[in-house]
């Protein structure tokens, strides 16, 4: 077995870990009046100990990427989600032993899961560097960024959990209604990575042929049936799936069908959840965390943007800087990739204010914390894949 | 001006909340509540307090935190907006009839409409400048506006304070010590000390305090982003900022665009990919290499002291440096950037005269197009002289080719041919794929043999005197964030009365589950009673109960 | 009452400030890609450039003497059409105190050499193969003539094809007294 076959499977264990913490912390918040105490200490216990060993596993398959790559394991869609998705572990096993918070873990392992899952659905080739890539910048720029990002998306864990205890589900209300599309969007991920994995294990593949928007013909395969065809397609696979639709060369049908099938495939699997519990899927996760403390929670979110704002912005804002004016002559140059991250910084920035001098807390932080993880989603995923620029992977 | 007399005797300014000397609340508002805003230490915020003249209306407009996170925020939605489509500087059209078909074309209506309101461009508007630069004018007044006062009050606390305050404290504790009553304050001295307060004793009060210094924090960090503000504004002015990008062919010296008096010369252009078969992401895109180095081995030069321009003569060699990505050339605060190329420009061309034919070749000439010569000797006495170089041949007008540019794209000659068979000469023209004989049929020609190319390279020239103030913008910001963040400012007033009872009030600017863990040992040490938030909601009462026995629980270390 | 009247002084001063910055610096933002290295009324940069025939010319050596310096290519028609006239110009005020230099952008000898028999200049030509002094006056479009005053100091700039009065008025006015 070579090396990057062993850091191929260490990843595997690092998943099946965090899928077992997720259940034994289940098990440490669960509701039971007569030994909670005792039982929480020891589910609590042995569920850190499992995200601790999952997190030394994905630790080792980062190293060991490494030392088989050559560089740090950061340079394309699938490493760098992946980084992401350790480092919300481990920002998350920082903060449990700071708090002692069992309820985060029920929240931000399955985030971290998703993400890993998520990653794993893009090519897990080693790709060499292009000359742009070959610093040591990007190691230091890349994993400080990561690391920023991923403890500011532990406040959202944590303003997630608050929602989840104080937003009253048994009410149709626009909060209620707003929180449990928050929940059907993570439903949605697990529908990308259900439909990518059943497309995957049918190993279905066909080939088109399209007209670009500078009128370049070029070629495009699609690991998805087409229900969007390319500008001007034709088919080059035999047998395969037509596209329902034909879509002007300024739309990726490809990428377009993708998000279609994930939808499709999400929004079923929520249908079924709905269908056998015949309940939102916010009630039914609320009991979990009835015994949290909301002010708490708050505290944790607030502090985790107050620990994590600093590292993002030197990551990604001030030693991107410094490399762009190594690499690209300009310490900035307005590139999505680049406004985005400022855009995460000015948000954090006036969240920050809205806390300090108008006293914006509970609810309102927790959903703003929310919001937060959607920008930082956003500059992860569509602005990697949709948007163009000096930071399109694919 | 009206001033705020407080009962105790203090002159407070208007407009202040709590009393500066005992901390009394003063204001109608302020004494209904039943937690004290402690935010800039009840202080009266300049701008809060009047309102009068126009200076004194934008003073206010710009200090208010409400204006400034608003600007936060329009800046944050303009800069978005701003990616939806690429913006100009990424179109590699040159001028604006172009670049608006480009949207047109590319994007459609909606590429119409995003060009037609500038925000193709909208990073170099001039309103998106003054939306950034109002966002720096709020930082700095906000930041004198409330800074000043606010240090102010930290310089002048009082240790006792007056009942008043202490009660609308978040975390308060009162009653009798469960024992040890006469020595509480010397175990509650002695605690604090030991968890690193500073602490102030008069009489039977007690402030203690720990890490005062991180409520400048977001003072400091406001004034690095001004520093970097600053240094951005610095481009604009002339001397401070240069960019310019130069093309350079291997074997070229150029002058260099910006850096007055030197040179640059291209020994050579290299051109290395990764020798890997491509896989998964690049098959399905269609790439087929990978790049692995561009790299120009480059010479700078420098011409003498009392040299004028274009003497390029003696030049005197500086260094001699392998420009690579991320690895640029750097001299007196001028860098060199590798950031373009192109391949395979035409060099010279080798040319057989060639009978017709027998296919005889008379012997090979070879053009350099860089400086052709008038005539090329040949075997046997044949020579052929050169008539015209047309470096990039674009047809004939009126009779007389034409070249479009000086770049040789498409180089076209008219020879004259001296043979034994025709020593007065014939003559052709010859271009790529075409031969024209103006003076009827040739015995000879000129055989197309082979062609020498050379390489481009682009380079980026920078030079920005501005970047060490950047940096250190850079570093005061990311000292105060890390200041204002990673630190709090926690205090604990403690008054003990002549019956012995205890009155403790502790308040802290933010991470109030630390300044608990404090306040456990110390009420532990001191036997103090045990304190209670006034904070914690109290909703639902059972719920409260069980999240409270689970922080208690969850506090203790595994 | 003085304290107040302190303090509006102090938040008028420091507004100014602020303002003026913000004004300056959107007047520089905008006026950025205007700024030219050499301006009408300056010193026009010196240079040194070898003719064809081989001869020197220095622009400090033309001191007392009007300069008509101008950029051209051999693929530039409007340099093509505008250089008979300036010939037929160049009959007339070389005896005036005129000098017309033609800096050609780094072509080859053959080419230019070819072309300058071809179209018969009378003016000295040279070839400035590290583009130096086309740097040194931030030339870009082709053609551009520099006009240049017997003091040194540039009198025009024109960018484009010049008609044949347009030369001869041009040369006039750069004409010792």
């Amino acid at each position: 077995m070579s090396l990057i076959d062993i850091s191929g499977n260490l990843l595997y264990i690092a998943f099946f870990c965090y899928l077992i913490g997720t259940f034994l912390f289940g098990g440490a918040i669960k509701e039971k009046n007569d030994t909670a105490a005792s039982r929480a200490d020891k589910f609590g216990k042995v569920a850190i100990i499992v995200t601790i060993i999952g997190f030394i596993a994905h630790l080792a398959y980062f190293i060991t990427r490494w030392i088989y790559t050559g560089h740090a394991p950061v340079s394309n869609m699938f490493e760098f989600t992946t980084a992401f998705g350790m480092f919300i572990v481990l920002s998350f096993i920082v903060l449990y032993y700071m708090y002692k918070v069992a309820a985060l873990g029920v929240v931000a392992l399955p985030i971290a899961l998703l993400i890993i899952a998520y990653a794993a659905m893009f090519p897990t080739e080693v790709s060499p560097l292009v000359p742009s890539l070959q610093s040591h910048w990007l190691t230091i720029h890349v994993i400080t960024a990561a690391l920023g990002q991923s403890i500011l998306a532990i406040s959202s864990v944590a303003g997630l959990v608050y929602l989840l205890k104080n937003v009253n589900t048994k009410v149709r209300s626009f909060e209620s209604i707003m929180f449990e599309m928050v929940m059907y969007c993570g439903v949605l991920v697990l529908g990308f990575v259900v439909a990518t994995s059943t497309f995957s294990i049918m190993n279905y593949e066909s080939k088109f042929e399209y007209v670009d928007t500078l009128d370049n013909v070029k070629q495009t395969t699609y690991m998805m049936p087409a229900i969007f065809g390319m500008n001007e397609y034709t088919e080059l696979s035999e047998d395969k799936m037509t596209p329902v639709m034909e879509m002007p060369a300024l739309i990726d049908a490809r990428k377009l069908t993708t998000v279609v099938w994930s939808i499709l495939f999400g929004s079923v699997l929520y249908l079924l959840i709905r269908l056998v519990l015949r309940r939102s899927v916010s009630s039914m996760l609320q009991p979990l965390v009835k015994r949290v403390n909301s002010q708490l929670m708050d505290e944790i979110a607030y502090r985790s943007v107050l620990i994590g704002f600093p590292v993002f912005t030197l990551g990604a804002l001030i030693f991107a800087m410094i490399w762009a004016q190594v690499a690209w002559s300009r310490f900035w140059g307005w590139d999505p990739k680049e406004v985005w991250a400022l855009i995460t910084f000015l948000y954090y920035a006036a969240f920050l204010h809205l806390r300090l001098s108008k006293g914006w807390e509970g609810k309102k932080s927790a959903w703003l914390t929310l919001v937060g993880l959607l920008i930082i989603l956003f500059n992860l995923v569509v602005v990697n894949l949709v948007i163009a620029g000096l930071h399109s992977y694919a | 001006m009206n001033k705020l007399l407080c009962e105790c005797g203090h002159e407070n300014p208007e407009g202040t909340k709590l009393c500066q000397k005992c901390g009394r609340p003063l204001s109608a508002e302020e004494k209904d509540k039943k937690i004290a805003d402690m935010r800039y230490e009840g202080t009266a915020i300049r701008s809060k307090t009047h309102n009068k003249s126009i200076i004194d209306k934008v003073w206010n407009f710009f200090s208010s935190v409400k204006v400034g996170i608003a600007l936060i925020i329009i800046n944050l939605v303009v800069a978005s907006i701003g990616t939806i489509l690429p913006q100009e500087f990424y179109v590699s059209v040159a001028t604006d009839a172009e670049k608006e078909k480009y949207y047109s074309d590319v994007y459609g209506w909606f590429g119409e409409i995003y060009y037609s309101l500038g925000l193709s461009d909208v990073y170099s508007s001039i309103w998106f400048q003054i939306l950034v630069l109002m966002l720096g004018v709020s930082i700095i007044i906000a930041s004198i506006d409330r800074g000043i006062p606010l240090h102010k009050s930290l310089k002048n606390q009082r240790v006792k304070r007056h009942a008043s305050f202490m009660k609308r404290q978040r975390v308060i504790a009162e009653g009798q010590p469960i024992k040890n009553a006469d020595d509480t304050l010397e175990l509650v001295e002695q605690k604090l000390k030991e968890l690193n307060y500073k602490v102030r004793r008069e009489d039977q009060s007690i402030l203690a305090e720990r890490g005062r210094f991180s409520r400048y924090g977001p003072y400091v960090n406001h004034v690095g982003l001004i520093v970097f503000i600053l240094g951005v504004m610095l481009h604009l002015i002339p001397g401070f900022y240069v960019d310019d990008s130069m093309w350079l062919r291997e074997g070229e010296t150029r002058a260099i665009p910006g850096m007055e008096g030197y040179f640059l010369k291209n020994d050579k252009f290299i051109l290395e990919t990764h020798d890997n078969a491509p896989q998964g992401e690049q098959l399905k895109q269609g790439v087929n290499v990978v790049a692995k180095n561009f790299q120009t081995n480059a010479t700078l030069y420098k011409q003498k002291a009392d040299a004028v321009a274009g003497q390029a003569d003696d030049l005197e060699e500086v260094k001699e440096y392998e420009i690579r990505v991320n690895h640029p050339l750097k001299h007196e605060g001028y860098a060199f950037y590798q950031m373009d190329y192109r391949l395979n420009e035409l060099k010279s061309m080798i040319f057989d005269l060639t009978h017709k034919e027998t296919e005889e070749s008379l012997g090979q000439l070879t053009i350099d197009l860089t400086n052709p010569e008038d005539e090329y000797e040949l075997n046997d006495g044949a020579k052929v002289k050169l008539l015209a170089y047309y470096p990039d041949f674009a047809g004939f007008k009126d009779g007389v080719p034409q070249t479009a540019t000086a770049s040789p794209n498409n180089p076209a000659f008219i020879f004259k041919m001296f043979t034994a068979e025709k020593p007065e000469g014939e003559t052709s023209f010859v271009a790529i794929q075409q031969t024209l004989e103006p003076n009827g049929e040739n015995i000879y020609k000129m055989k197309f043999a082979n062609v020498e190319t050379r390489n481009m390279t682009g380079l980026t020239i920078r030079y920005d005197r501005t970047l060490p103030v950047l940096f250190i913008g850079g570093i005061i910001f990311m000292i105060g964030v890390v200041m204002g963040s990673y630190w709090n400012h926690r205090r604990i007033w403690i008054e003990q009365s002549a019956d012995g009872t205890v009155h403790l009030a502790a308040h802290t600017n933010k991470n109030w589950f630390s300044m608990k863990k404090d306040l456990d040992k110390l009420t532990d040490a001191a036997h103090l009673p045990q304190y209670v938030d006034q904070q914690e909601p109290a909703t639902n009462e059972q719920q409260e109960l069980e999240g409270k026995e689970e922080t208690e629980k969850e506090g203790k270390p595994l | 009452m003085d304290k107040k009247k302190r303090r509006s002084i102090t938040r008028g001063i420091i507004l100014a400030v602020l303002a003026v910055a913000i004004g300056y610096t959107v007047y520089a933002a905008w006026t950025k890609d205007k700024i030219e290295i050499v301006n009408v009324g300056s010193k026009a940069p010196d240079f040194e450039v070898v003719d064809l025939n081989g001869e020197k010319h220095r622009l400090a050596d033309y001191d007392g003497k009007g300069v008509l310096l101008n950029f051209w290519g051999t693929w530039c028609a409007p340099c093509e059409r505008e250089f008979p006239a300036m010939t037929r110009q160049y009959e007339t005020y070389k005896d005036l105190g005129v000098q017309i230099i033609a800096v050609n952008f780094a072509q080859s000898d053959f080419e230019v050499q070819k072309y300058v028999d071809n179209m018969g200049m009378n003016f000295p030509v040279a070839i400035d193969k590290t583009k130096s002094v086309f740097t040194a006056y931030n030339i870009d479009p082709l053609p551009t003539s520099i006009f240049i005053k017997p003091d040194g100091t540039v009198d025009r700039i024109i960018t484009g094809e010049m008609s044949e009065a347009q030369i001869a008025s041009y040369l006039e006015s750069i004409k010792p007294e």
